[in-house]
């Protein structure tokens, strides 16, 4: 073989390895090592016979194996149990920063940007009636507590997140490195060290408001009428409506989801693999951009969109007019103990908790 | 400007570590952190091969892509480089990363994992005064004109660094003195001491 060959199989050799191995789309100069153990095969495909006759297998298939997977193989780094080339990170890094972070940008913010829409043309849902001044017990002040703080620490949990993902766009470049140096780890720790416990809290509420979201007929119907958007009457609701419903399952699924996601991120000292997090990464993310989206819609229906709900949540009473609009199911329940909304506030079991509609009807 | 790369030929590497205490001694690296490691395939048998490894400076670097805080930065000289000031520990750098690079002094529960460390090429990284950079990142060599010390210390010329189209060259170079059309990196004779010296022939001298 003269020079020129040697130098232009040499080409082909430099190129090669971009194929064998699947890294997409990125220029490594990881290419000069990977070229290292693929060359074998490119002069193999060149004259298969007088390759077998003088050497060994170079980089065959058994080779690219041993080298993603770790196999017949030692590293001299202490305790280390990465392989030579962890194939999977350029496919997280894709699902991540080209589909998770865009497409979560997509859904947090369209969702804004239609609640906007819905308020400006549609408006704020009034009360048919006036309010006839008698109040009904909705919420005791442990549901109250409950609700109050898990929201705190979802709305903390919710920014920080976004800030982990999307901070770096904005307050980088807008309040320099000293200022985000602080905050980004500032935002790294409240979410780490909040998460686990926003994932009990959540848990304890998910137990302590089930009784009130059993799916019951009445909810697929009132889902059909649009929660009262759909036709001009108010379709029936319970303690809890469809809506709310909704609200709670997603809490009970994506949210557990997002819990346990979360616990594999935020303790790494159990050693599970780099895979086994970038997994953890992407369901966390998705999982949470979801449920903050969603919540947006929560919280404007529970403040701005809806005339009489909130106090409910925060005085514990609500209005006979609203209950009777909102949630009749339950008011025809609950209707004879309307009256004064007493200056001492009621002892748990007399509120959310005595059985509702939840029940059986 | 130069494009700083790292070569490693495997055909050379005798998997001594020499590169890994060079750059310890070079860099005092944390206890525990080990900026370069050398892996072996099929250790003791005749397929036996070796291969040091350590950040490879990539030019569409996967740890930049992805960190929440953007503390990476690319110098002109082509070297990744990250500001432990603004690194929080978040593991996202090391998830990404094809060589398993970015490592950490701690792992612990709610990921508290200390700033993250990697080769800088031997050129530092960002700070005040040579001393802290020196604390925070270890040497700058390039500074002082010199290349990494886990290359310049390798006794079989194995590791190689320095500007890409250099380091090709040489390579190129050995695999054409080598003569052997399988090129630089598979055992050849079956392995007859002879032929193997051969192939350790150093390009880089004159015959
Ligand atoms: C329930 C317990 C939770 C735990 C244990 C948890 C833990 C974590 C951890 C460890 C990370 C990696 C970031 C880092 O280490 O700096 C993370 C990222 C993130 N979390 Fe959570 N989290 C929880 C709940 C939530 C909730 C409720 C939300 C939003 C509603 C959320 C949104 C996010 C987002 C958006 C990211 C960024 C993902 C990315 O950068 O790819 N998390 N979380
Ligand atoms: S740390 Fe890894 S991903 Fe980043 S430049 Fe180095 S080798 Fe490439
Ligand atoms: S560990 Fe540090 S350098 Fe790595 S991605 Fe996270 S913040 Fe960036």
């Amino acid at each position: 073989m003269n020079m020129r060959d040697v130098l232009s199989w040499l080409g082909q050799g430099f190129r090669l390895p971009r194929l064998a191995i699947a890294l997409p789309g990125i220029a490594l100069p990881g290419l000069l090592l990977l070229v290292a153990l693929a060359f074998g095969s490119a002069a193999l495909a060149a004259d298969p016979n007088a390759e077998i006759a003088v050497a060994v297998p170079a980089a065959d298939a058994d080779t690219w194996r041993q080298v993603k997977d770790g196999e017949s193989f030692i590293d001299t780094r202490h305790d280390s149990t990465y392989s030579l080339i962890n194939q999977s990170g350029e496919t997280w890094r894709q699902w991540r920063n080209k589909w998770v972070s865009p497409f979560g940008l997509v859904a947090v913010g369209g969702m804004l940007v239609m609640i906007t829409i819905f308020y400006l043309i549609v408006g704020r849902s009034q009360l048919d009636e006036p309010r006839t001044g008698r109040k009904l017990l909705r919420w005791s002040v442990l549901s109250r507590a409950l609700h109050w703080t898990l929201a705190t620490l979802f709305l903390i949990l919710a920014l920080t997140g976004l800030n982990i993902l999307y901070g770096k766009f904005v307050f980088k470049p807008l309040f320099g490195d000293a200022v985000w140096a602080a905050m980004i780890s500032g935002t790294k720790f409240l979410h780490n060290y909040i998460g686990p416990f926003f994932g009990i809290l959540l848990i304890f509420v998910l137990a302590k408001f089930l009784k009130h979201n059993w799916i019951k007929r009445h909810d697929i119907e009132w889902f059909k009428q649009g929660g009262g958007m759909i036709g001009d009457k108010h379709p029936d609701a319970g303690f809890a409506n469809g809506g709310e419903k909704a609200w709670f399952w997603m809490l009970a699924t994506a949210g557990m989801v997002v819990f346990a996601s979360g616990l594999v991120l935020d303790f790494p000292n159990f050693d599970q693999s780099r895979d086994t997090m970038q997994w953890a990464n992407i369901i966390h993310a998705v999982g949470a951009l979801i449920l903050t989206a969603v919540s947006f819609g929560h919280i404007y229906i529970g403040t701005l969109g809806t005339e009489g709900a909130l106090e409910g949540m925060t005085t514990g009473y609500v209005d006979e007019t609203w209950a009777k609009q909102h949630h009749n199911l339950w008011y025809e329940e609950v209707k004879d103990q309307a009256g004064e909304a007493p200056a001492a506030q009621p002892h748990d079991d007399q509120a959310d908790s005595t059985p509702s509609s939840s029940s059986p009807s | 400007m130069a494009q700083m790369k790292f070569m490693c030929d495997a055909e050379r590497c005798i998997e001594c570590n020499g590169c890994v205490t060079a750059c310890k001694n070079a860099n005092e690296v944390e206890w525990g952190i080990q900026r370069r490691r050398v892996v072996t395939l099929n250790d003791g048998e005749p397929s036996e091969v070796s291969i040091s490894v350590a950040c490879m400076h990539c030019d569409d670097a996967p740890c930049m892509a992805v960190c929440p805080t953007d503390c990476f930065y690319k110098t002109d000289d082509g070297i990744v480089l990250h500001d432990k000031d603004l690194c929080i520990g978040c593991g996202y750098c090391l998830y990404a990363c094809p060589f398993g690079a970015p490592q950490f002094p701690q792992q612990d529960a709610f990921g508290e994992r200390g700033k993250m460390d990697k080769c800088t090429f031997c050129a530092g990284g960002p700070a005040d005064s040579p001393e802290e950079e020196y604390e925070k990142y270890g040497a700058n060599r390039i500074a002082e004109g010199k290349l990494p010390l886990c290359a310049e210390m390798c006794s079989t010329k194995a590791l190689l660094a320095g500007d890409a189209q250099t380091v090709a060259d040489i390579f190129r170079e050995r695999v054409v003195r080598r003569g052997h059309k399988d090129g630089a990196w598979s055992a050849i004779g079956n392995g007859s001491p002879s032929a193997i010296d051969a192939m350790a022939y150093d390009a880089t001298q004159d015959q």
